[in-house]
């Protein structure tokens, strides 16, 4: 096991000097991380491992990349005010990050850009992915379409069932939807399914893997093209109000928009960040989906990380009323920050959610996914508390169009 | 240090000339009265080598048929302690035939590597597979079982290149199981030549017994893989047997049928180089 405390270390404080040198060579971030996959994988993961230190080294992949975010993604998201909310809640200013407004309409393009970018430069033909709320599948099949590349989305037979409109776009945008029936029919088993299928067709096929979770290198690599999140609000908010901000908020189920917003600030000792986790039904009901929160370290997908499970170390079903946070895991890098005490974990329930999703729409004319909705119900609770010359971002990682069914449902209203 | 019961067992195999059969039955599998007595009579139907699963919510290395085994081993209330039990039940009645512990890495990460390691050889395991745990992430469990006497065994598959076998042989001891094809259990058969050219690969790097698995389900395939290979294993089509008894209703004659069918892949893999 790799020890706790990277090497680089403040010699009294036991602090690392920098909470963004991780991962180490084996990609571990502290105990958290590694490579735990089957054989047949690890050529696969060591030749992506690679491919990503190659790109990441070439000025000329970050030029693309940087094209693409401009005038196919839609970036720089803007930096938005959100001053009839600021003025509602009487606190810190409000600030949300708009990646809502990306293409596909939520941050998750991001990444695929990234993904299918390196992919056409390792030659392969052939894309596969996991989707919980078909936000990533969406997003998926729109790069693959983009690039002529075959697309294979698995996804939970529930979640396809909760989210139908996100599986025609699938479709229209050629990709195979493959339902997954196996287990507890979510994403974690969608996950499952893809990773047999990369098991299966490892020449030709390339896994684009949604979050900041899975075997390294994913977790670095999926937080490097997701950074671009953070990087922006930090230079936008200099700009509007010349200096950092006092808290970022972020929604995290498996951890991808967090931690875009939250990585470039990590040195910054000055900015608070709380990770919100879908608390579901509630903490105490065991039906959440909050796994910094109530779970403890264990070995899934590839990574070690929270994980909810019982007594014996079988994965525990999670619930939370948005699909994307509905994951029994997150991601290596934020387990290790929580250990370290650079993030707080909060967590949201599903009414809380819901209460922030219709404050959104009535106050600020945005409806916000169930996801960010996550964010925004523990933002009403931190900024009555701060000063009003404080400054608090929030990470609107998704628009709520693909959520008005589930908000229906629980309105009692029939569309 | 002594040989172990899987290098005896090995060494036994290739003083009579013959190819090994090696059986994998889910742990706990369809219930823990019947897979007792499953376990209890496979050395006699002809298993040289028994590996038996440890359950696992989420096997991500397994297709259908082991995964559904999985799910009722958990179901019908199996856990790790409790398979351990029923290993030692085994072990009072039989000291020679190799038992493989084979599963996924959380189980062991929750009950403690080093607590599961101390009750593994108790209960008389011999060797472990532990499917999501490559040589990168070798310290935690692999080279204590190591120091402890236990096997650790690992997976070669198509996808191991040269290069990378002596990394994956490194801390391999026992047998090394060759996964014939790109894909997870019970996929497609493998291809004679394909297996034949592996094997010959792998014995280019080690002295170790090798065992070819995955996608083995008729005595005939059996014996095609035991002219190749040191071992040949079967494992989906025995869960398939067991799924089909649960399916009907009636798991009565489970035991009995599942013997009868590894005594025909025994007899096809005896006969196979006499052939």
């Amino acid at each position: 096991m790799a020890t706790a405390i990277p090497a680089t270390t403040h010699m009294t404080t036991g602090r690392p000097n920098s909470f963004r040198a991780g991962p180490d060579e084996d990609g571990h971030f502290g105990i958290y991380g590694g490579r735990f996959v089957a054989e047949t994988l690890m050529p696969n993961i060591l030749e992506l491992e690679q491919a990503w230190r190659a790109a990441k080294e070439d000025p000329g992949f970050q030029a693309e990349l940087d094209s693409w975010f401009k005038d196919y993604v839609g970036r720089p998201s803007p930096l938005y005010l959100a001053q009839r909310l600021t003025d509602h809640l009487g606190g810190a200013k409000v600030y949300f990050k708009r990646d809502e407004l990306n293409h596909t309409g939520a941050h998750k393009i991001n990444n695929c850009v990234g993904q299918i970018l390196l992919a056409t430069r390792m030659g392969k033909k052939r894309i596969i992915a996991e989707t919980g709320a078909g936000q990533h599948g969406v997003a998926t099949a729109t790069v693959a379409a983009r690039f002529g590349l075959e697309c294979v989305i698995y996804m939970g037979e529930r979640d396809i069932e909760r989210q139908s409109p996100n599986v025609f776009r699938m479709r229209l945008l050629g990709a195979k939807v493959v339902p997954v029936t196996s287990g507890s029919k979510t994403l974690k088993d969608a996950m499952n399914e893809a990773l047999r299928d990369w098991v299966t067709n490892v020449e030709d096929t390339f896994y684009i893997i949604g979050s900041v979770a899975g075997p390294h290198p994913y977790p670095a690599l999926v937080r490097d093209f997701q950074s671009v999140i953070g990087h922006e609000a930090k230079a936008q908010l200099l700009e509007k109000e010349g200096r950092l901000p006092d808290l970022l908020v972020a929604a995290v189920g498996g951890g991808s928009n967090a931690m875009g917003l939250f990585h470039p600030f990590l040195d910054d000792p000055e900015v608070r960040i709380v990770a919100v986790e879908a608390a579901g039904d509630g903490i105490e009901t065991g039906r959440h989906a909050a796994a910094m929160s109530a779970g403890e370290p264990g070995v899934l997908h590839g990574m070690r990380s929270y994980l909810m499970q019982d007594a014996d170390g079988q994965i525990v079903e999670p619930h939370s009323i948005s699909a994307g946070l509905d994951y029994p895991g997150i991601g290596p890098e934020h387990s290790w920050l929580k250990d370290m005490g650079r993030i707080e974990i909060a967590t949201a329930t599903d009414q809380d959610a819901l209460d922030a999703f219709a404050l959104c729409a009535k106050l600020e004319g945005i409806l916000p996914a169930l996801e960010p909705s996550h964010a925004l119900a523990e933002v009403t609770r931190q900024a009555p508390r701060m000063a009003k010359d404080q400054i608090i971002i929030m990470n609107l990682c998704g628009r709520g169009d693909k959520d008005i069914g589930t908000v229906a449902q629980h309105m009692g209203v029939t569309l | 240090m002594t040989a172990s019961r899987l290098d005896r067992r090995f060494q036994a195999l290739r003083d009579e000339g013959r190819a090994g059969l090696v059986t994998f039955v889910c742990g706990g599998d369809p219930d823990p009265e019947t897979f007792q007595a499953i376990l209890g009579g496979l050395p006699e139907a002809g298993a040289d080598v028994i590996e038996v699963g440890m359950p696992f919510s989420d096997p991500m290395a397994d297709g259908p048929s082991i995964q559904a085994g999985n799910l009722r081993a958990l179901a019908a209330g199996m856990t790790l302690e409790r398979l351990l039990g029923h290993i030692a039940r085994f072990r009072n009645g039989n000291s020679e035939t190799p038992i493989v512990l084979m599963g996924y890495f959380n189980p062991i990460h929750k009950f403690g590597p080093e607590r599961f390691l101390e009750a593994a050889i108790v209960a008389g395991v011999d060797g472990l597979i532990v499917v999501d745990l490559p040589p990168e992430e070798d310290a935690e469990l692999c080279l204590p079982a190591l120091a402890r006497g236990l096997n650790f065994i690992r997976l070669a598959t198509p996808t191991t290149d040269d290069k990378r076998l002596p990394k994956v042989l490194g801390n391999t001891s026992g047998f090394i199981y060759y996964v014939s094809i790109t894909g997870i259990t019970g996929a497609a058969a493998p291809v004679a030549d394909m297996v034949g050219a592996a094997v010959e690969r792998l014995r280019r790097h080690t002295d170790l017994p090798v065992a070819v698995g995955f996608g083995i389900r008729e005595p005939e395939q059996a014996a095609g893989i035991a002219r190749l290979a040191d071992a040949a294993v079967v494992g989906s089509a025995l869960v398939d047997e067991v799924a089909r008894h649960v399916a009907s209703g009636d798991t009565s004659g489970l035991a009995r049928a599942l013997h009868a069918k590894v005594e025909g892949l025994a007899q096809a893999v005896r006969r196979a180089r006499a052939a």
